[in-house]
């Protein structure tokens, strides 16, 4: 008994702290030294994707579930947010020129004569804070009890998912008169009066938004720890098995998926706030995909992995958009086939695969990175 | 007919049709408390078919399954688990990615809901019971192993020891020796001759001489039906039997 499973536990633990720790230090402290904070807030921005792929990991690295629906989520998440910061900035003086004076200018310019019932709500921030996280988790919760108990899986669900977020998109766009349609909800001001265009505030939001991501991306950690984090890596090997065992599997695939959701809508919310408008671009089924890249970039069965693919991806599409536009869909096309080619565990599979190794040959015992217990080695050589 | 109280299993009447065919048509047998019912058969004659069928896996299109008076053809798998069946698939169906231990673990029976699951603690009753059922299972040393790496027999007894851990009352094996060496068949007769011990066991083989070696009662199917049935002696006797499949 020298190498109880309870030991191995607590040592992979130790890893993965450190691996959270690392990445809390370069978000928290490196990054806002070193960046300016127009930079810093893209980096933010960036950063609000990672909860996407942080969903994405659980649902689809440990669960085996593909959505390419996730932009729904995120959409939803950040539109929830930008109903109430536009009610904030429509208040009857500053909208004294419209028509209607009181309402978003969107609804004025779309003769709408007073505020539709689903909007009133969001005048308040506590109400607005709750939706961005249940709206969005209900939803999931619908299609999930619909697509699961039915036993639609696999790439049938991934298509369904698709569906939707075209759906969405169809209906943001065509409702206006409620939704801002492809402009989206824009020109938004202050959050409880505080100006949220201000370097300043664009400065504390960036580490409110880095917080919420360590937080997170612990939450996930516990998730992935616990035993539900478990059945979901087996239900992924042999359902049957699962169901088998006495656990009725479409419980556990709808509880993931919510999760998924809320996380994606955290992010949305968030980037809301930094960016200052949602619109149904970040809704469809080209954000949608794109997310799911970065998922997999990093590594779609390690945590940390996903949030530095996030970024790495981003950041590219940055410097190529500003350098070459027209380069970009090109770099993100080979960069998907690359990954499923080449890298099928993404920048983590490589991580494990090259530089772990080494880093085990310095320190004895070294961490295996938030993502990396479940990565059979021979996988990423595969 | 015999009154089903006093079966722990009692199949009446099953059918099952896919798109015409009866795989399995108007199916009687019974399963007494620690009995070891063995169902032999050629290729095709529904073997398997009846397991899916008592373990809701397959919905059968007529008759009936009581489990200790308990009807299982309306009950949804995983009740039909808690309710006391458990069931070995033919391919050794682990979790590839998971340890042995954990492998176990998932098949302990507490925090089977969602949430359940989320506040699951492995404490030291869990350990034991790994620990114990790993040990009868010959698996006591591989615990921390990746369960991709057994080979085929150790997969085959990790299965039934997740079956164990369960503790059916009925356990359900198919072809639990199929591609094992001699002696793993040996250690693997053994094995469920120790877990016997307080529950019944409905297992499909081919193996004859494992048959003999375990059976108390031997049911032979032939296209959907029941072909001959009794003490494993009798069976080999029955010249129907023997022309139909042991002949061969």
């Amino acid at each position: 008994m020298t190498r109880t499973p309870n030991s191995r536990f607590f040592g992979r633990l130790d890893g993965d702290i450190a691996g959270i720790l690392l990445l809390a230090a370069l978000l928290i402290v490196v990054l806002p030294l070193g960046l300016d904070i127009f930079r810093l807030n893209m980096v933010g921005k960036y950063l609000t994707y990672a909860f996407v792929a942080l969903g994405l990991v659980l649902c689809w690295g440990s669960a085996g579930i593909l959505s390419l629906g996730q932009g729904i989520f995120f959409g939803i998440g950040g539109y929830c947010m930008a109903m109430f910061l536009k009610l904030e900035a429509s208040s009857p003086e500053a909208t004294k020129i419209q028509s209607t004076p009181g309402i978003p200018d969107f609804m004025d310019w779309n003769q709408l004569k007073e505020l539709p019932w689903f909007w009133e709500p969001f005048h308040s921030l506590t109400f607005a804070t709750v939706a961005v996280v249940a709206v969005p988790a209900l939803l999931a919760f619908i299609v999930g009890l619909a697509m699961f108990k039915r036993r639609v899986g696999g790439v049938y669900f991934a298509i369904i998912t698709q569906a939707f977020a075209a759906i969405l998109t169809i209906l943001i766009v065509g409702q206006q008169g409620y939704t801002g349609g492809i402009n989206g909800i824009t020109d938004l001001r202050t959050l409880k009066g505080w100006d949220i265009r201000t370097d300043e505030a664009k400065l504390v939001l960036y580490f409110v938004n880095a917080a919420l991501l360590i937080g997170c991306i612990l939450l996930c950690l516990y998730v992935r720890r616990s035993k539900l984090g478990r059945i979901l890596v087996a239900l992924r090997d042999k359902e049957d098995r699962v169901r088998f065992s006495g656990y009725d599997v479409a419980n556990f695939k709808i509880f993931v998926f919510c999760f998924a959701a809320a996380l994606s809508a955290v992010g949305g919310a968030m980037f809301t706030l930094q960016v200052g408008f949602m619109s149904p671009s970040f809704v469809g089924i080209v954000p949608s995909i794109e997310m799911v890249i970065y998922c997999a970039v990093g590594g779609r069965l390690s945590l940390l992995g996903a949030v530095y693919g996030t970024l790495l991806v981003n950041w590219a599409k940055t410097m190529l958009s500003e350098s070459f536009p027209e380069l970009w869909l090109f770099a993100m096309g080979a960069l998907f086939i690359g990954v499923v080619m080449v890298f099928p565990n993404g920048l983590a599979g490589l991580y494990q695969q090259f530089i772990a190794p080494r880093l085990g040959r310095l320190r004895p015992r070294s961490g295996s990175g938030a993502g990396a217990p479940i990565i059979p080695p021979h996988t990423a050589a595969d | 007919m015999a009154n089903p109280t006093d079966y722990l299993l009692a199949v009446e009447g099953l059918t099952v049709s896919f798109d015409g065919f009866k795989a399995v048509n108007d199916l009687s047998f019974y399963v007494d408390s620690n009995e070891i019912h063995v169902i032999i058969g050629p290729n095709g004659a529904g073997k398997t078919t009846v397991l899916d069928l008592i373990c809701g896996r397959t919905k059968a299109s007529g008759g009936s399954i009581k489990f200790r008076n308990r009807e299982l053809t309306a009950m949804k798998e995983h009740q039909i688990v808690t309710a006391g069946v458990g069931r070995k698939f033919q391919n050794p169906s682990i979790y590839d990615d998971l340890t042995v231990f954990e492998n176990l673990e998932i098949s302990y029976p507490r925090g089977r809901s969602v949430f359940g699951a989320l506040a699951f603690k492995r404490d030291a009753a869990v350990r034991e019971r790994v620990a114990e059922i790993a040990e009868m299972i010959f698996l006591a040393d591989h615990l921390d192993q990746r369960a991709e790496y057994l080979s085929h027999g150790q997969k085959q007894w990790l299965e039934i020891g997740m079956l164990l851990i369960q503790d059916p009352e009925l356990l359900m094996l198919d072809e639990p020796v199929a591609g094992m060496s001699v002696n793993e068949r040996k250690k693997t007769a053994e094995l469920l001759n120790r877990i016997i011990q307080n529950r019944s066991v409905l297992v499909i083989e081919h193996d004859m001489k494992f048959v003999e070696d375990i059976a108390h009662r031997v049911t032979v199917l032939h296209q959907g039906k029941i072909l001959s049935e009794g003490s494993m002696e009798r069976v080999k006797n029955d010249p129907k039997v023997v022309e139909v499949y042991l002949g061969h």
